[in-house]
């Protein structure tokens, strides 16, 4: 099997992220979708380095799983605080702030 | 495989950063294990010794030049200057969040930040005296990631400064005392587009590392000479832009800079309106002059578009706008496109004038965009600030104090000469100019014409317009935000009065290693 098939897989993956963050309307599943965006990087890193014989690209995604680590905390922690308030983690109903 | 040899580690060029993550990881101690009595003047005296000591490490440490930590971190002139500006921003915000004279509650930020919103438990600590404190050690981490977000030599190291800064500021932005729902969303829209673009900068890490073999910027560069037409490492350089540009602020990137400006505690603002712009234009220009100046036109048609996109977006929805804190918003946007018009007169390699008038812009911006913002808490109403424009009519009746240091802050981002924001325009449009840009600089100077309307409305309104009756009171500022106002306000005299000698250590600066 070619790296080809991993690198367009990986294409596919962070495009259902992309399109996931635009179209979903709850705060949890936009993060969840932002999540797939950075596990399909991790697999671009991951063929690239395969690809390149050398293993920059596996350490750079252990990297890139404790910043994602990182960052679920403090998502979550806000989607937590707010949802706690409104009862809602939809995003349609963060609407006080326009113009 | 020669087994694993220890990189090396220049301690003495790392001391501005060691300096404020030191000061960050002290805070976080202080936290867990002094007493509440003593916790918010030693977090204050920790944050500010750490931003301080950065500065003055910077200072001492002029004229290095040295690539260390194996490569992944240039110190160099650039970085040196945009990290002193930054430690000089963020001792300034750290003053402004010490503030206590001004809100009842002698603080601006949230007594406890998990408590829901509006619950009963919500109203008893909203007029509690306690304090949040965990805003020293989150600002100083922010602070840590943005200085290395401008000697970051490395996608890599520029990826993990960029969530070192942001992490922080997402929280930071949801701790406002006053107005928590508005000051709450402010933190999930920052934080899921936030995440959203920084997704975007990592695929193109990736992109470019599967071009190029290295995240390595030097690497990247030697790469881009051989081969700089390659469609992955074009596509990898577009998503790092706009993984940049988004912290940047620049059109069409900027969909959460007025919301998030609105809501987040004006001190906050103040802190992420004028720290992460210089943080992320000194990213932006080691990204594109020292990995891709090579290969110069690849980015210089897209940084093209971005500036008048950004000066036009910024500019006229900056019109309409009724809430000061939005119209400095939408005016930073106007300002991220002025600075790429900098980032242009870049010219070929990079000889061209527009690095020193870029570094030059970031300072004089950033200080101006503090004293604006700082002067915004002064003006207060019963229930917080007033930040509605209506409520400003006839400021100057109140306070000429206020309303005349406001005149200045205003003419400066407007850009009207004897003030810094002046000598920056021109430097920048000057530099784009040199180097044959000259259609870019024609458009900002008619956006900043456009933008001098809406800057001078709000002088006309506090001078000319009569106070209404149950109009907002002007606090009287304790020292810490009057140092702040006074300083910014004597930085934005001088640098338009007197620019020479800061120009010139700008000129002196102007050196990317890599």
């Amino acid at each position: 099997m070619t790296i080809t098939n991993y690198l367009v897989l990986a294409a596919i993956l962070f495009t259902i992220g992309a399109v996931g963050v635009l179209v979903r309307r709850n705060a949890i599943v936009v993060f969840m979708c932002i999540e797939l965006m950075l596990n399909s990087v991790n697999l671009t890193l991951i063929t690239f380095a395969r690809a390149s014989g050398t293993v920059d690209g596996q350490v750079i995604a252990l990297f890139v799983m404790v910043v994602a680590a990182a960052e679920v905390v403090v998502g979550l922690a806000i989607i937590m605080s707010i949802y706690r308030t409104r009862r809602s983690a939809s995003v349609d109903d963060v609407n006080l702030l326009k113009y | 495989m020669d087994g694993v040899s220890a990189p090396d580690l220049s301690f003495a060029a790392l001391a501005p950063l060691l300096f404020v993550f030191g000061a960050a990881a002290v805070g976080v101690l202080v936290e867990a294990f002094a007493p509440r009595a003593v916790r918010h003047p030693v977090q204050v005296a920790i944050a500010l010794t750490g931003a301080v000591g950065a500065f003055v490490s910077t200072l001492l440490l002029a004229g290095t030049r040295e690539v260390t930590a194996a490569g992944a971190l240039a110190v160099d002139g650039v970085a040196l200057f945009l990290q002193g500006t930054i430690a000089v921003l963020g001792a300034l915000s750290v003053l402004l969040f010490s503030e206590r004279a001004l809100d009842p509650a002698r603080s601006a930020f949230v007594a406890v930040a998990s408590v829901p919103a509006g619950s009963v438990r919500d109203r008893e600590l909203a007029t509690d005296e306690r304090v949040q404190t965990e805003v020293y050690p989150l600002a100083s981490f922010a602070l840590g990631g943005m200085m290395l977000f401008t000697a970051a030599n490395d996608l890599l190291v520029m990826f993990v400064a960029l969530e070192v800064l942001s992490l922080p500021l997402y929280l930071m932005s949801g701790l406002a005392r006053r107005r928590r729902l508005l000051s709450q969303e402010a933190a999930v829209k920052y934080f899921l587009l936030g995440a959203f673009a920084s997704a975007f900068f990592l695929y193109g890490l990736a992109l470019v590392y599967g071009a190029t073999g290295s995240v390595r910027l030097s690497a990247i560069r030697e790469a881009a000479v051989v081969d700089g037409g390659d469609t992955l490492l074009v596509l990898g350089l577009g998503l790092l832009v706009v993984g940049l540009m988004f912290k940047a602020s620049v059109a069409p990137f900027h969909t959460w800079t007025p919301d998030v400006y609105q809501g987040a505690p004006t001190a906050v603002t103040a802190f992420m309106a004028a720290a992460t712009k210089v943080a992320a234009f000194g990213a932006v220009l080691r990204l594109l002059y020292v990995a891709f100046g090579t290969a110069e036109w690849t980015w210089r048609p897209l940084v093209y578009a971005l500036a008048i996109t950004s000066m036009v977006v910024g500019a006229v929805l900056g019109l309409t706008q009724t809430d000061v804190k939005r119209m400095l918003a939408y005016s930073s946007i106007a300002h991220a496109g002025f600075l790429l018009t900098g980032v242009i007169g870049l010219g070929a390699d990079g000889s061209g004038p527009g690095l020193a008038a870029t570094m030059f812009y970031l300072l004089a911006y950033g200080l101006t965009t503090l004293g604006a913002f700082g002067l915004v808490t002064l003006v207060r109403s019963g229930e917080g600030e007033a930040t509605h424009l209506s409520q400003w009519a006839g400021l100057a009746q109140r306070s000429p104090v206020v309303a005349a240091l406001m005149a200045l802050f205003l003419f400066a981002l407007a850009g009207i000469p004897l003030t810094s924001g002046f000598t920056g325009k021109f430097a920048v449009f000057r530099a784009a100019i040199e180097t044959g840009a000259w259609p870019l600089a024609v458009v900002a100077l008619v956006t900043s014409a456009i933008a001098a309307f809406f800057y001078l409305r709000i002088i006309v309104l506090m001078y000319f317009s009569e106070p209404v009756p149950d109009g907002p009171t002007v606090g009287v500022p304790g020292l810490p935000t009057t140092i702040v106002l006074a300083v910014t306000a004597a930085a934005t005299l001088v640098l338009g009065v007197l620019p020479g000698s800061v120009l010139d250590l700008a000129d002196s600066a102007a050196v990317l290693v890599g």
